[in-house]
Protein backbone atom coordinates (compact mmCIF):
# COMPACT_ATOMS: atom_id res chain seq x y z
CA UNK A 1 0.00 0.00 0.00
CA UNK A 2 1.40 3.40 -0.93
CA UNK A 3 1.78 6.34 1.44
CA UNK A 4 -1.28 8.19 0.10
CA UNK A 5 -3.62 5.21 0.48
CA UNK A 6 -2.31 4.61 3.99
CA UNK A 7 -2.96 8.25 4.94
CA UNK A 8 -6.47 8.21 3.46
CA UNK A 9 -7.35 4.96 5.22
CA UNK A 10 -5.94 6.17 8.56
CA UNK A 11 -8.20 9.21 8.58
CA UNK A 12 -11.19 7.38 7.11
CA UNK A 13 -10.90 4.64 9.75
CA UNK A 14 -10.66 7.23 12.55
CA UNK A 15 -13.78 9.00 11.30
CA UNK A 16 -15.76 5.78 10.78
CA UNK A 17 -14.91 4.34 14.18
CA UNK A 18 -15.37 7.59 16.13
CA UNK A 19 -18.67 8.06 14.29
CA UNK A 20 -19.72 4.55 15.29
CA UNK A 21 -18.76 5.17 18.91
CA UNK A 22 -20.57 8.54 19.00
CA UNK A 23 -23.67 6.94 17.50
CA UNK A 24 -23.83 4.60 20.50
CA UNK A 25 -25.22 7.56 22.49
CA UNK A 26 -28.29 7.77 20.27
CA UNK A 27 -31.25 7.23 22.57
CA UNK A 28 -29.27 7.20 25.83
CA UNK A 29 -27.49 10.58 25.98
CA UNK A 30 -28.05 12.59 29.21
CA UNK A 31 -30.34 15.14 27.49
CA UNK A 32 -32.44 15.20 24.35
CA UNK A 33 -30.21 17.96 22.90
CA UNK A 34 -27.13 15.76 23.33
CA UNK A 35 -28.95 12.80 21.84
CA UNK A 36 -29.55 14.90 18.70
CA UNK A 37 -26.02 16.36 18.78
CA UNK A 38 -24.23 13.02 19.06
CA UNK A 39 -26.42 11.44 16.39
CA UNK A 40 -25.78 14.33 14.00
CA UNK A 41 -22.03 14.46 14.66
CA UNK A 42 -21.79 10.69 14.21
CA UNK A 43 -23.65 10.86 10.90
CA UNK A 44 -21.37 13.62 9.67
CA UNK A 45 -18.14 11.86 10.73
CA UNK A 46 -19.27 8.75 8.88
CA UNK A 47 -20.00 10.96 5.85
CA UNK A 48 -16.41 12.18 6.01
CA UNK A 49 -15.25 8.57 6.23
CA UNK A 50 -17.26 7.74 3.12
CA UNK A 51 -15.68 10.55 1.08
CA UNK A 52 -12.19 9.49 2.21
CA UNK A 53 -12.86 5.80 1.48
CA UNK A 54 -13.95 6.84 -2.03
CA UNK A 55 -10.56 8.47 -2.64
CA UNK A 56 -8.78 5.48 -1.09
CA UNK A 57 -10.80 3.09 -3.26
CA UNK A 58 -9.61 4.89 -6.41
CA UNK A 59 -6.05 4.67 -5.16
CA UNK A 60 -6.31 0.95 -4.31
CA UNK A 61 -8.66 -0.04 -7.14
CA UNK A 62 -11.15 -1.21 -4.55
CA UNK A 63 -14.68 -0.40 -3.36
CA UNK A 64 -15.45 2.11 -0.55
CA UNK A 65 -17.80 -0.30 1.25
CA UNK A 66 -15.27 -3.11 1.00
CA UNK A 67 -12.63 -0.88 2.56
CA UNK A 68 -14.98 0.18 5.35
CA UNK A 69 -16.40 -3.23 6.22
CA UNK A 70 -14.54 -6.14 4.64
CA UNK A 71 -11.11 -5.76 6.19
CA UNK A 72 -10.15 -7.74 9.27
CA UNK A 73 -9.99 -5.73 12.53
CA UNK A 74 -6.18 -5.81 12.63
CA UNK A 75 -6.05 -4.27 9.14
CA UNK A 76 -7.75 -1.06 10.29
CA UNK A 77 -5.44 1.91 10.66
CA UNK A 78 -7.41 3.92 13.21
CA UNK A 79 -5.87 5.34 16.37
CA UNK A 80 -6.76 3.52 19.63
CA UNK A 81 -8.43 6.71 20.98
CA UNK A 82 -11.45 6.22 18.72
CA UNK A 83 -11.81 2.53 19.56
CA UNK A 84 -12.45 2.88 23.30
CA UNK A 85 -15.94 1.96 24.46
CA UNK A 86 -16.89 4.90 26.68
CA UNK A 87 -20.66 4.60 26.77
CA UNK A 88 -20.63 4.12 30.53
CA UNK A 89 -18.90 7.45 31.13
CA UNK A 90 -20.08 10.84 29.86
CA UNK A 91 -17.00 12.68 31.20
CA UNK A 92 -14.67 10.42 29.20
CA UNK A 93 -16.91 10.65 26.15
CA UNK A 94 -16.73 14.45 26.22
CA UNK A 95 -12.98 14.29 26.91
CA UNK A 96 -12.57 12.14 23.78
CA UNK A 97 -14.66 14.51 21.63
CA UNK A 98 -12.63 17.46 22.94
CA UNK A 99 -9.25 15.78 22.32
CA UNK A 100 -10.24 14.18 19.03
CA UNK A 101 -11.50 17.46 17.55
CA UNK A 102 -8.32 19.29 18.53
CA UNK A 103 -6.16 16.56 16.98
CA UNK A 104 -8.37 16.29 13.90
CA UNK A 105 -8.21 20.06 13.37
CA UNK A 106 -4.39 19.98 13.24
CA UNK A 107 -4.48 17.12 10.78
CA UNK A 108 -7.11 18.75 8.53
CA UNK A 109 -5.25 22.07 8.48
CA UNK A 110 -2.08 20.26 7.35
CA UNK A 111 -4.01 18.51 4.56
CA UNK A 112 -5.54 21.79 3.35
CA UNK A 113 -2.01 23.15 2.96
CA UNK A 114 -0.70 20.01 1.21
CA UNK A 115 0.23 19.67 -2.48
CA UNK A 116 -2.36 16.91 -3.00
CA UNK A 117 -5.04 19.01 -4.66
CA UNK A 118 -7.80 16.41 -4.48
CA UNK A 119 -7.24 15.69 -0.80
CA UNK A 120 -6.71 19.39 0.03
CA UNK A 121 -10.09 20.21 -1.56
CA UNK A 122 -11.87 17.49 0.39
CA UNK A 123 -10.12 18.54 3.61
CA UNK A 124 -11.31 22.12 3.08
CA UNK A 125 -14.88 20.89 2.78
CA UNK A 126 -14.54 18.65 5.86
CA UNK A 127 -13.05 21.58 7.79
CA UNK A 128 -16.13 23.75 7.22
CA UNK A 129 -18.39 21.06 8.65
CA UNK A 130 -16.08 20.30 11.56
CA UNK A 131 -16.47 23.91 12.75
CA UNK A 132 -19.76 22.83 14.33
CA UNK A 133 -18.28 19.72 15.96
CA UNK A 134 -15.56 21.91 17.45
CA UNK A 135 -18.09 24.40 18.81
CA UNK A 136 -19.89 21.55 20.53
CA UNK A 137 -16.68 20.15 22.02
CA UNK A 138 -15.46 23.59 23.13
CA UNK A 139 -18.77 24.37 24.79
CA UNK A 140 -18.61 21.17 26.84
CA UNK A 141 -14.90 21.51 27.64
CA UNK A 142 -15.52 25.04 28.95
CA UNK A 143 -18.49 23.88 30.99
CA UNK A 144 -16.66 20.94 32.59
CA UNK A 145 -13.24 22.57 32.89
CA UNK A 146 -13.21 22.61 36.69
CA UNK A 147 -14.88 19.22 37.20
CA UNK A 148 -12.41 16.70 38.65
CA UNK A 149 -13.99 13.82 36.71
CA UNK A 150 -13.53 15.61 33.41
CA UNK A 151 -9.93 16.60 34.21
CA UNK A 152 -9.11 13.02 35.17
CA UNK A 153 -10.71 11.80 31.93
CA UNK A 154 -8.64 14.21 29.82
CA UNK A 155 -5.45 13.10 31.63
CA UNK A 156 -6.32 9.43 31.12
CA UNK A 157 -7.06 9.82 27.40
CA UNK A 158 -4.16 12.16 26.66
CA UNK A 159 -1.64 9.41 25.69
CA UNK A 160 -4.30 8.13 23.28
CA UNK A 161 -4.92 11.60 21.80
CA UNK A 162 -1.20 11.94 21.03
CA UNK A 163 -1.53 8.80 18.92
CA UNK A 164 -4.02 10.45 16.55
CA UNK A 165 -1.57 12.97 15.08
CA UNK A 166 1.79 12.52 13.39
CA UNK A 167 4.79 12.71 15.78
CA UNK A 168 5.73 16.10 14.30
CA UNK A 169 2.34 17.54 15.35
CA UNK A 170 2.43 16.30 18.94
CA UNK A 171 4.10 19.40 20.45
CA UNK A 172 1.46 21.63 18.85
CA UNK A 173 -1.37 19.40 20.10
CA UNK A 174 0.13 19.50 23.61
CA UNK A 175 0.24 23.29 23.45
CA UNK A 176 -3.42 23.49 22.41
CA UNK A 177 -4.61 21.02 25.03
CA UNK A 178 -2.38 22.54 27.72
CA UNK A 179 -0.69 19.24 28.62
CA UNK A 180 2.82 17.92 28.17
CA UNK A 181 4.05 15.68 25.35
CA UNK A 182 6.93 14.51 27.54
CA UNK A 183 8.83 11.74 25.76
CA UNK A 184 8.46 9.50 28.84
CA UNK A 185 4.72 9.18 28.06
CA UNK A 186 3.68 5.89 26.48
CA UNK A 187 1.69 6.95 23.43
CA UNK A 188 -1.07 4.63 22.22
CA UNK A 189 -0.27 5.05 18.56
CA UNK A 190 -1.76 4.06 15.24
CA UNK A 191 -1.24 0.42 14.35
CA UNK A 192 -1.84 -0.83 17.88
CA UNK A 193 -5.39 -1.89 18.63
CA UNK A 194 -7.45 -2.25 21.78
CA UNK A 195 -9.57 -5.40 22.31
CA UNK A 196 -12.60 -3.09 21.99
CA UNK A 197 -12.03 -2.70 18.23
CA UNK A 198 -12.72 -6.38 17.54
CA UNK A 199 -15.96 -6.16 19.55
CA UNK A 200 -17.04 -3.05 17.66
CA UNK A 201 -16.09 -4.63 14.32
CA UNK A 202 -18.18 -7.72 15.09
CA UNK A 203 -21.23 -5.58 15.65
CA UNK A 204 -20.54 -3.08 12.85
CA UNK A 205 -20.06 -5.71 10.12
CA UNK A 206 -22.60 -8.26 11.36
CA UNK A 207 -25.36 -7.43 8.90
CA UNK A 208 -22.99 -7.14 5.93
CA UNK A 209 -21.34 -10.46 6.78
CA UNK A 210 -24.74 -12.16 7.14
CA UNK A 211 -25.27 -12.14 3.34
CA UNK A 212 -21.92 -11.74 1.60
CA UNK A 213 -22.11 -9.83 -1.66
CA UNK A 214 -25.68 -8.63 -1.13
CA UNK A 215 -26.64 -5.25 -2.48
CA UNK A 216 -28.18 -3.13 0.31
CA UNK B 1 -31.62 18.89 -26.06
CA UNK B 2 -29.92 22.07 -24.88
CA UNK B 3 -28.18 22.90 -21.63
CA UNK B 4 -30.97 25.43 -20.90
CA UNK B 5 -33.57 22.64 -21.16
CA UNK B 6 -31.56 20.48 -18.78
CA UNK B 7 -31.23 23.33 -16.27
CA UNK B 8 -34.99 23.97 -16.49
CA UNK B 9 -35.67 20.27 -15.88
CA UNK B 10 -33.33 20.26 -12.87
CA UNK B 11 -35.39 23.07 -11.37
CA UNK B 12 -38.12 20.46 -10.98
CA UNK B 13 -35.99 18.13 -8.85
CA UNK B 14 -36.88 18.72 -5.20
CA UNK B 15 -34.32 18.42 -2.45
CA UNK B 16 -35.11 15.02 -0.89
CA UNK B 17 -35.22 16.42 2.64
CA UNK B 18 -36.45 19.99 2.13
CA UNK B 19 -38.67 19.53 -0.95
CA UNK B 20 -39.68 23.21 -1.13
CA UNK B 21 -36.30 23.95 -2.74
CA UNK B 22 -34.94 22.43 -5.94
CA UNK B 23 -31.41 21.24 -6.61
CA UNK B 24 -30.93 24.40 -8.70
CA UNK B 25 -32.12 26.59 -5.78
CA UNK B 26 -29.61 24.81 -3.55
CA UNK B 27 -26.80 25.58 -5.96
CA UNK B 28 -25.50 22.01 -6.01
CA UNK B 29 -25.54 21.74 -9.81
CA UNK B 30 -22.30 23.40 -10.81
CA UNK B 31 -22.19 22.77 -14.52
CA UNK B 32 -24.19 21.17 -17.32
CA UNK B 33 -22.61 20.32 -20.68
CA UNK B 34 -24.65 18.70 -23.45
CA UNK B 35 -22.95 16.68 -26.17
CA UNK B 36 -25.62 15.05 -28.36
CA UNK B 37 -27.51 12.70 -26.04
CA UNK B 38 -24.79 12.74 -23.42
CA UNK B 39 -25.20 15.15 -20.57
CA UNK B 40 -22.26 15.80 -18.31
CA UNK B 41 -23.31 17.18 -14.94
CA UNK B 42 -21.02 18.48 -12.23
CA UNK B 43 -22.62 18.04 -8.84
CA UNK B 44 -21.29 19.38 -5.52
CA UNK B 45 -22.59 17.70 -2.37
CA UNK B 46 -23.92 19.85 0.48
CA UNK B 47 -22.87 18.24 3.76
CA UNK B 48 -20.75 15.10 3.36
CA UNK B 49 -22.85 13.43 6.04
CA UNK B 50 -26.05 14.06 4.11
CA UNK B 51 -27.82 10.75 3.42
CA UNK B 52 -29.71 12.38 0.54
CA UNK B 53 -26.63 12.61 -1.71
CA UNK B 54 -27.25 9.29 -3.48
CA UNK B 55 -30.93 10.17 -3.93
CA UNK B 56 -29.98 13.50 -5.51
CA UNK B 57 -27.53 11.83 -7.86
CA UNK B 58 -30.13 9.26 -8.94
CA UNK B 59 -32.75 11.99 -9.44
CA UNK B 60 -30.36 13.85 -11.76
CA UNK B 61 -29.79 10.68 -13.80
CA UNK B 62 -33.53 9.95 -14.01
CA UNK B 63 -34.36 13.50 -15.04
CA UNK B 64 -31.83 13.39 -17.87
CA UNK B 65 -33.16 10.04 -19.05
CA UNK B 66 -36.72 11.51 -19.09
CA UNK B 67 -35.34 14.09 -21.52
CA UNK B 68 -34.00 11.24 -23.65
CA UNK B 69 -30.36 11.63 -22.70
CA UNK B 70 -27.78 9.77 -20.69
CA UNK B 71 -26.27 11.52 -17.67
CA UNK B 72 -22.76 11.28 -16.47
CA UNK B 73 -22.67 12.82 -13.00
CA UNK B 74 -19.28 13.91 -11.70
CA UNK B 75 -19.36 14.47 -7.94
CA UNK B 76 -16.99 17.31 -7.02
CA UNK B 77 -15.73 16.66 -3.50
CA UNK B 78 -14.10 19.97 -2.69
CA UNK B 79 -15.15 23.12 -0.88
CA UNK B 80 -16.64 24.79 -3.95
CA UNK B 81 -20.16 24.46 -2.52
CA UNK B 82 -21.05 26.69 0.37
CA UNK B 83 -24.41 27.86 1.65
CA UNK B 84 -23.68 31.13 -0.21
CA UNK B 85 -24.55 29.17 -3.37
CA UNK B 86 -28.20 28.87 -2.33
CA UNK B 87 -29.98 31.24 -4.72
CA UNK B 88 -32.03 34.26 -3.56
CA UNK B 89 -35.18 32.43 -4.75
CA UNK B 90 -34.11 29.35 -2.79
CA UNK B 91 -33.55 31.41 0.35
CA UNK B 92 -37.00 32.94 0.06
CA UNK B 93 -38.58 29.48 -0.39
CA UNK B 94 -36.75 28.23 2.71
CA UNK B 95 -38.00 31.19 4.74
CA UNK B 96 -41.58 30.70 3.54
CA UNK B 97 -41.41 27.03 4.59
CA UNK B 98 -40.24 27.89 8.13
CA UNK B 99 -36.48 27.42 7.73
CA UNK B 100 -34.34 30.45 8.51
CA UNK B 101 -31.88 30.70 5.59
CA UNK B 102 -28.15 30.52 6.32
CA UNK B 103 -26.22 33.66 7.20
CA UNK B 104 -23.78 34.70 4.45
CA UNK B 105 -20.46 32.91 4.62
CA UNK B 106 -18.83 35.98 3.11
CA UNK B 107 -18.78 37.38 6.65
CA UNK B 108 -16.35 34.59 7.67
CA UNK B 109 -16.65 31.34 9.58
CA UNK B 110 -19.62 31.24 11.91
CA UNK B 111 -18.68 31.32 15.58
CA UNK B 112 -20.51 30.08 18.65
CA UNK B 113 -20.82 33.67 19.89
CA UNK B 114 -22.63 34.60 16.68
CA UNK B 115 -24.95 31.61 16.92
CA UNK B 116 -25.75 32.43 20.52
CA UNK B 117 -26.53 36.06 19.67
CA UNK B 118 -30.01 36.98 18.53
CA UNK B 119 -28.89 37.96 15.04
CA UNK B 120 -31.13 35.37 13.39
CA UNK B 121 -34.63 36.26 12.34
CA UNK B 122 -37.62 34.04 13.06
CA UNK B 123 -39.03 32.80 9.73
CA UNK B 124 -42.59 32.90 11.15
CA UNK B 125 -42.89 36.36 12.73
CA UNK B 126 -39.70 38.13 11.65
CA UNK B 127 -38.56 38.86 15.20
CA UNK B 128 -34.85 38.78 16.04
CA UNK B 129 -35.66 37.90 19.65
CA UNK B 130 -34.42 34.34 19.04
CA UNK B 131 -31.91 32.07 20.74
CA UNK B 132 -29.92 28.97 19.91
CA UNK B 133 -31.46 25.78 21.31
CA UNK B 134 -29.11 23.26 19.72
CA UNK B 135 -26.28 23.58 17.17
CA UNK B 136 -27.54 20.25 15.82
CA UNK B 137 -30.92 19.43 14.36
CA UNK B 138 -32.74 16.71 12.41
CA UNK B 139 -30.18 16.76 9.58
CA UNK B 140 -26.48 17.80 9.48
CA UNK B 141 -27.38 21.07 7.70
CA UNK B 142 -29.75 22.45 10.35
CA UNK B 143 -29.66 23.95 13.86
CA UNK B 144 -32.61 24.49 16.20
CA UNK B 145 -33.55 27.97 17.46
CA UNK B 146 -36.37 29.33 19.60
CA UNK B 147 -38.31 32.53 18.95
CA UNK B 148 -39.20 34.27 22.21
CA UNK B 149 -41.58 36.58 20.37
CA UNK B 150 -43.98 34.07 18.78
CA UNK B 151 -42.88 31.23 21.07
CA UNK B 152 -42.06 28.86 18.22
CA UNK B 153 -39.05 26.65 17.73
CA UNK B 154 -37.64 26.89 14.20
CA UNK B 155 -34.88 25.39 12.12
CA UNK B 156 -31.89 27.42 11.03
CA UNK B 157 -29.90 26.37 7.97
CA UNK B 158 -26.25 26.20 9.06
CA UNK B 159 -23.71 28.37 7.29
CA UNK B 160 -20.90 26.34 5.75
Amino acid sequence: MNERARLLLSIADDELIVGWRDSEWTGIAPTLEEDVAFSSIAQNEIGHARALYELAAKELDSDPDALAFDRAPDEYLCAPLVELDLTDDWAKTIARRHLYELADELRIRALIASDDRELAGLAAKIDREEVYHRMHAQMWAARLRDEPRFRAAVDELWPYALGVVAPAQRAELARRVGLSDDSSLTVFGRGEHTPELAELWNEMTEVRRSVPGASW
Amino acid sequence: MTAEEVWAAFEEIPDPEIPVVSLVDLGVIRDVAVDGDNVHVEFTPTFLGCPALETMKRAIEEKVSELGGAAEVAVIQDDSWSTDRITPAGREKLRAAGFAPPAPRAAGTTTLVQLQSNAFRCPYCGSTDTKLENIFGPTPCRSIRWCASCRQPFEQFKTI
